[in-house]
């Protein structure tokens, strides 16, 4: 049904290895372009979740292999559900010192809100990986598994309180997802980024997450916080104990994208400069360690293909945002 | 004792002659950059981030610590000399920091600023060394609720026990707050108060904006006006005694540095608050408990100690929730997170049991910055302070100028360019009309952490309002606002007697 959304890994993959491959051919043309001052690096999230501490993290991998001759400057702009970044971008239109760090909500947004953006308008430059999702709660709630925890939402009567970053944000559709599939009841509280999410669950703000692993990961060492399942395909890497929501008879599943996009207007010189960019740092090995330590699929698209990807994702979002009523 | 021989061993690290080096080079950096508008500690981290990778992540992290640490210290500076906020962590200071300069005392107040800044990272360095794991408990325990709370608190130190208009100080307070819901909405995301359409207004109204335009471009009108073009050129020399006995006058405000450095430490930990609503609330605080109020905002030489106490404490206490729980308490922690996330570091829960020679390490270079950052400061304050025997037109000239650099320095706009000279022209009319602007600047700076809070609290209890009084800790907070708003109004009731209405 429309609950799963489709990957397109294999093909995802091969995209990533032809691009790969056509630019160590034309080295050259990215030299034609290059910033002449610090490139601003929009993050669509606030400090602390999983968008944030991955795009920090490109940026010292960046900087530290001097992958770009001018520094990099994260700024935060988390506000309504990545409204606020998705806005300023538009109005950066024809800067080629602008980068965006996007992630699901890069879709959701522009479909819910009237902020005038469309992103088939904004310049693709790379998808880094695909980030995963599991559903968590407090260790000292007692719960253990998916069938304890359906039942303990039930118990409470529709005050349940699931934290997530935004109405319309990929956790707000996990949770519809949740609420059609258990037929339970939420009330979904926003934060401003996933590390708040995280940070409340510990602090019993909040009762559940369906944080990204590397936002919660740390916490679930630190045995403050239990997964119960998780919303791949596959079991995660990272934590090879945890079942999939698949395992346990229900077939949810849901991904998102890590990309790279820069505002509309730019020259072919100046996205091939980005291009190249990205593509010299999928291959620096301490992105693939933090990837795999964190349960990222490392997954490279760039140009049309990404293109195509994105205004698909948005078809399917659109969709799904009207089955869910979210 | 566990704790003392780990901070023994982190001083052996921070002690080297390379760590030693490096911290002076980034104190002395992060100092210039604190002094220019326009260019904060987050600027400077991470244009800095790439030179770090030539040293050990240790010696990186450390560096980056420093930078952040003397920016800090810098903040003050254009503060006090010119009246900008250099960073906005330092708004605050320019509200008795301005005034004291142009009365001749710029040089008591840097050296205000500086030892300040001092005792305040020196008792927060404690205070996080001694704290630090049950702290990371209670930074947990902040919901939004309590958040909520806090900034309600904030709000009734500057209405409460001022000695301004209280009707007056309400409405540039609520004035503040319609200011902060510019833009585009925290939790829908929907536009609100986007005026005539203009693009400039969906990422809001910054708060340094309205401080550069108040205080820079407001206060040079001001001035103008107030001596009809001919000020007096401000006698302002600083010789080695004077640097003594002002280090000797700052005895009397013991007390405000102490309370300063405590309550930043302490808002700093919060996850969600940072240096600026730290300074903000530790300022109204001061002048609650002054002896005499009415001296703020024209030069109190306790309104610049308790800001600036309270901002480098709380800059060390951000570091807490970094590095507990992996949830930077500033944009400026956020980069140094990115840092050691790549240094393959994973800040959180596991971090002090698996790294704690970097841990401490880290913790106990902040006692040797703060030592390095204030001789650093004290040191260079003739030569800032020769800066300001400029005659009147180029100090103006100058001071123009670096509004307008700082504040399009950050986001490269025009707008925002328009906006100060908006801002400097209502300020100067809302002067005129003795509407006071601390408030105001108070407003938009908590604002959007007070609507967020209060939705998000609101949300999670469904609508009920009973939240904030339950919960033990915000209940406390609630408690003590509600006393503080109503004590003067008791008070004054008392004293006019019914003839006149309580104003």
């Amino acid at each position: 049904m429309t609950k799963m959304i489709s990957r397109r890994m294999a093909l995802g993959g091969v995209a990533a290895a032809a691009t790969a491959a056509s630019f160590g051919l034309r080295p050259a043309m990215a030299a034609d372009w290059r910033p002449v001052k610090p490139i601003e690096m929009v993050i669509m999230g606030g400090q602390g979740g999983g968008a944030d501490r991955l795009a920090r993290l490109f940026q010292s991998i960046i900087q530290k292999n001097d992958l770009s001759p001018m520094p990099i400057l994260p700024v935060n702009k988390g506000g309504g559900s990545g409204a606020e970044a998705l806005r300023y971008l538009k109005d950066k239109q024809g800067d080629p010192h602008v980068i965006m760090a996007t992630l699901n909500s890069y879709y959701t947004t522009p479909l819910r809100t009237d902020i005038g953006v469309d992103i088939a308008e904004f310049t693709p430059i790379a998808r880094m990986a695909q980030d995963t999702f599991a559903l968590w709660v407090r260790t000292d709630s007692g719960i253990t598994s998916l069938e304890q925890y359906v039942e303990a939402v039930r118990a409470a009567g529709g005050s349940w309180k699931m934290g997530g970053t935004g109405t319309g944000q990929e956790d707000s559709l996990l949770t519809a997802m949740l609420e059609q599939e258990f037929g339970l009841k939420y009330v979904y509280v926003p934060f401003n980024g996933g590390g708040d999410v995280a940070k409340a669950l510990v602090g019993g703000h909040i009762d559940s997450t369906v944080n990204n692993p590397s936002e919660a990961l740390s916490f679930a060492q630190a045995d403050r916080v239990t997964p119960l399942g998780a919303f791949t395909a596959e079991r995660i890497p990272a934590m090879p104990d945890v079942p999939t929501m698949r395992e346990l008879g229900h077939d949810l599943t849901y991904e998102m994208q890590r990309s790279f996009v820069a505002p509309g207007g730019l020259s072919s010189e100046q996205t091939a400069f980005y291009q190249t960019m990205m593509g010299k740092l999928a291959e620096i090995p301490e992105w693939k360690e933090y990837a795999a330590k964190n349960a990222l699929v490392t997954d490279l698209l760039m140009g049309e293909e990404l293109q195509a990807y994105f205004l698909g994702e948005r078809e399917k979002h659109a969709k799904l945002l009207a089955s869910l009523g979210a | 004792m566990d704790m003392l021989s780990y901070l023994a061993d982190g001083f052996a690290v921070s002690l080297s002659p390379l760590n030693l080096a490096v911290v002076l080079v980034g104190v002395t950096a992060g100092l210039f950059i604190g002094a220019m508008p326009g260019l904060g500690s987050v600027n400077g981290v991470a244009i800095l981030l790439p030179m770090t990778f030539i040293v050990p992540p240790e010696s990186a992290i450390i560096f980056l610590a420093a930078v952040y640490y003397g920016a800090m210290y810098g903040g003050a500076i254009s503060s006090i000399l010119l009246g900008i906020p250099g960073a906005s962590t330092a708004v605050a200071t320019t509200f008795d920091g301005r005034p004291m300069a142009q009365k001749g005392e710029a040089g008591l107040a840097l050296i205000a600023a500086a030892v300040a800044s001092f005792v305040g990272g020196t008792i927060s360095v404690v205070l996080f060394t001694i704290l630090a794991a049950p702290l990371a408990e209670f930074a947990l325990a902040f919901g939004p609720p309590e958040e909520f709370a806090l900034v309600l608190l904030a709000f009734t130190t500057f209405v409460g026990l001022g000695g301004d208009d209280v009707v007056k100080t309400m409405m540039m307070i609520l004035f503040g707050l319609a200011l902060s819901t510019v833009g585009l909405d925290m939790i829908s995301g929907n536009p609100r108060l986007v005026f005539f359409d203009l693009p400039g207004f969906y990422s809001g109204i910054s708060f340094l904006i309205l401080a550069i335009g108040v205080y820079g471009v407001g206060e040079v009108l001001w001035t103008i006006e107030e001596t009809r073009g001919s000020p007096k050129v401000m006698n302002a020399r600083i010789g080695f005694r004077d640097l003594v006995d002002g280090v000797k006058k700052l005895g009397r405000t013991v007390r405000t540095m102490t309370m300063g450095s405590v309550l930043g430490f302490f808002v700093g930990v919060l996850p969600a608050a940072g240096a600026t609503p730290a300074a903000l609330m530790a300022y109204g605080l001061a002048r609650s408990g002054s002896k005499n109020p009415e001296n703020f905002g024209k030069g109190e030489v306790e309104g610049v100690v308790a800001p600036e106490a309270a901002n480098n404490a709380a800059s060390t206490g951000s570091l807490l929730p970094m590095l507990t729980l992996g949830i930077p308490g500033s944009p400026t922690t956020a980069l140094l997170l990115g840092g050691m996330v790549m240094w393959g570091l994973t800040p959180g829960p596991m971090l002090f049991i698996e790294q704690p020679g970097f841990v401490w390490g880290l913790i106990s270079s902040l006692y040797t910055a703060n030592v390095f950052a204030v001789i650093v400061n004290i040191a260079l304050i003739p030569l800032f302070v020769w800066a300001l025997r400029m005659p009147f037109p180029v100090l103006t000239a100058v001071v123009l100028t670096l509004c307008v650099v700082g504040g399009y320095a950050p986001n490269a706009r025009m707008h925002d360019v328009w906006m100060i000279v908006l801002f400097g022209f209502g300020a100067f009319v809302l002067r005129k009309t003795n509407y006071p602007m601390a408030p105001l600047v108070l407003a938009l700076v908590l604002g959007p952490l007070m609507e967020q809070s209060l939705r998000q609290s609101l949300i999670s209890s469904q609508g009920d309002m009973t939240t904030f009084f339950t919960r033990p800790i915000s209940g406390t907070l609630m408690a003590i606002s509600v006393i503080l708003f109503a004590l003067p109004i008791i008070k004054r009731l008392r004293s006019a007697g019914a003839l006149k209405p309580a104003q």
